[in-house]
């Protein structure tokens, strides 16, 4: 099921959390929001779930106008940070509260309960309270609950941010799997690019209140709208004033054409990849080579190369414009 | 100087140099763990504190109310119950416990609506309100007494006459008992997670079934532990009931003025029993109030 917003604003108080957002999510799609805190992605994703309400825009679920809709009647399933557990009932009950209260037959209760939990891998938690369970374990159910009453769309808040990043990263490849098997449209919150990138489909990346740039994490890597997008999806450095990426940069130990100078000013070995810290005319930058390139150039500190930067952002920005709407 | 330095000088076991550096951990986690002993795990001499602890509860609390229990049979079981079951005895137990009962339940009902109020609700003088609810507290209870009489006595200003009526006991008891479930309730609705709400209506609850089904059995363990103290302490008011009841036997004597007034007709045998009485409702209250204590540690 499909979520459209559509010129939403929201304030607290003097705080411009959104500023005439509006997003496009396809049906059966993974979105990540992506951003730094405080730049409203938890906020627009609390105006979809009706948690919030918006100043003015527009909340459209299965092109259905929610935006007045209580949270109730909006057919969300919601995941928060905290989990959110019931904690006085059992994992059990937790999973049942959304078929409890719609006064579905016990016996279909117990087989859906059974179910989920099963997808979610906590059966043998079945009677256990959250307070018995890890964070992980805890975030897992969180999710059996909100998938329980089959919500059009799911939503999660930042969902493996309080988790390790062991713990984190488990979770994540799990999430991916989970909506590969089940379908539902589901918009998740982070701050960690990383986590974009390797589970979503398409990432919103938000800072501000505002929408910087919609796309795959291809697109969003290979050709960001600006500088802020740029920096915030990967590791970026300045050369003659343009951002690129380290691993964009080319080294050469004689002058080639549309290389310039550069001093090597320190070469750190990070397994089987190499930071290499440069001077270039007193402006400090830094690239990313392999180990085979590190060798056969001979880099070491206070070595002469001459580098070439691959892409730098301006030089394709044209072609990709911020695609926040239709 | 370089960690291994130090060690050395631990090490060579003269170096007082070495060793703030070195117990400066330990004794934090000394600390730690002599507060714990406060909780039943003694470490410094647990014979020896075990012992003094002992002591003082024996002298404080158990050999009195051990004398008490032993006064009160003086004259063997069947006095004991001649004493109880006298009429005025009788009834003004009987009071006591109903009118304890009572006011226990409005306070369930009143003192967690309050508690909502004070948390949840952003009315004007909120403020105000959450600082008076002590008030029962901090004042004597027989200035809590001469307010009442002014108030509602056969002098009254509003021209509500409660004196020597059952209904002005009831008042009072209200008064001195009301921050009990407020204060017990209070805190666990400021700690209540919000998610779980939210979580709650996003999976379709209605208000009302979020506050039956999430709210209330969180806040229930305090409600319970709440209406059990202000129980314990209606059982026991003396001070805010004695003005204003007027202390008709068989009618408005509470318990706790009938053996006052048992002391002082020299009748100690008298005022033992019921107070043994009292004591015996007493404590299976605490016990309540364990069970539900455990109940609690048992869901977090």
């Amino acid at each position: 099921m499909s979520i459209k917003v559509a010129g939403v604003s929201k304030n607290f108080g003097d705080f411009a959390a959104l500023t005439d957002v509006s997003v496009d999510i396809p049906s059966g799609s993974l979105t990540a929001l992506l951003g730094p805190s405080g730049g409203g992605k938890s906020t627009l994703l609390r105006v979809i779930a009706g948690l919030e309400q918006p100043d003015s825009g527009v909340v459209q679920i299965d092109g259905v106008d929610a935006t007045v809709l209580p949270p109730q009647r909006r057919g969300v399933g919601f995941v928060f940070q905290h989990y959110a557990a019931f904690k006085h009932m059992t994992v059990e009950r937790n999973v049942a509260f959304g078929l409890s209260i719609r006064h579905k037959p016990k016996a279909e209760i117990r087989e859906r309960v059974r179910e989920l939990l099963e997808l979610v891998h906590l059966e043998q938690f079945a009677h256990r309270y959250p307070s018995q369970l890890s964070g992980g374990q805890r975030q897992r159910m969180a999710l059996a609950r909100a998938l329980a009453v089959e919500p059009k769309v799911l939503l999660l808040d930042e969902p493996f941010g309080a988790l390790d990043a062991q713990v984190r990263k488990e979770l994540r490849a799990w999430l991916r799997r989970l909506h590969d098997k089940v379908h539902v449209t589901t918009v998740f919150v982070t701050h960690d690019q990383e986590e974009a990138m390797e589970v979503a489909d398409e990432i919103v990346v938000m800072a501000d209140g505002v929408v910087k740039q919609v796309g795959s994490p291809d697109e969003l890597y290979e050709r960001p709208s600006s500088d802020f997008v740029m920096s915030f999806l990967g590791p970026v450095t300045r050369i003659g004033g343009e951002l690129v990426r380290p691993h964009d940069i080319e080294l050469f130990d004689e002058p080639e054409a549309g290389a310039r100078p550069a001093t090597v000013s320190r070469v750190t070995r990070l397994g089987f990849e190499v930071r290499v810290d440069l001077d270039i005319d007193g402006e400090e930058a830094w690239a990313q080579v392999t180990r085979g390139t590190a060798e056969h150039l001979a880099l070491e500190q206070g070595k002469q190369i001459f580098i070439r930067p691959q892409h730098t952002r301006t030089s394709v920005a044209a072609s990709s414009a911020p695609r926040s709407t239709s | 100087m370089s960690p291994p330095a130090s060690n050395d000088l631990s090490a060579g076991g003269g170096g007082t140099l070495a060793v703030p550096p070195l117990t400066g951990g330990p004794r934090i986690g000394g600390g730690r763990t002599a507060r714990r002993g406060l909780s039943g795990r003694f470490v410094v001499g647990p014979t020896l504190t075990g012992g003094f602890v002992v002591l003082f509860l024996s002298v404080v609390v158990l050999i009195p109310l051990a004398v008490l229990v032993y006064k009160s049979t003086g004259s063997g079981w069947a006095g004991f119950w001649h004493q109880v079951h006298s009429p005025f005895a009788w009834s003004a137990l009987k009071l006591t416990v109903v009118m304890s009962l009572l006011v226990a339940l409005i306070n369930l009902v009143m003192g967690t609506a309050i508690a909502w109020l004070l948390v949840r609700d952003r009315m004007p003088g909120r403020q105000f309100l959450d600082t008076i609810i002590d008030l029962p507290f901090a004042l004597p209870t027989i200035v809590a007494g001469v307010t009442l009489i002014l108030l509602f006595g056969p002098t009254s200003p509003i021209g509500i006459n409660l004196a020597y009526a059952r209904s002005g006991v009831l008042l009072a008891l209200l008064f001195v008992s009301l921050p009990f479930v407020v204060r017990t309730v209070q805190p666990v609705l400021l700690e209540l997670d919000r998610d779980m709400e939210e979580a709650a209506a996003s999976l379709g609850a209605s208000q009302f079934t979020i506050f039956r089904r999430i709210i209330l059995p969180t806040i229930a363990p305090a409600m319970a532990a709440g209406t059990t103290l202000a129980f314990a302490r209606a059982l026991s008011e003396f001070g805010s009931t004695v003005l204003i009841s007027g202390n008709l036997p068989g009618k408005t004597q509470v318990a706790a003025v009938f053996i006052y007034g048992k002391i002082q007709e020299d009748s100690v045998t008298g005022a033992a029993a019921v107070s043994t009485v009292l004591l015996a409702v007493s404590l299976v209250v605490l016990v309540l109030l364990n069970v539900i204590q455990l109940w609690v540690a048992r869901r977090d």
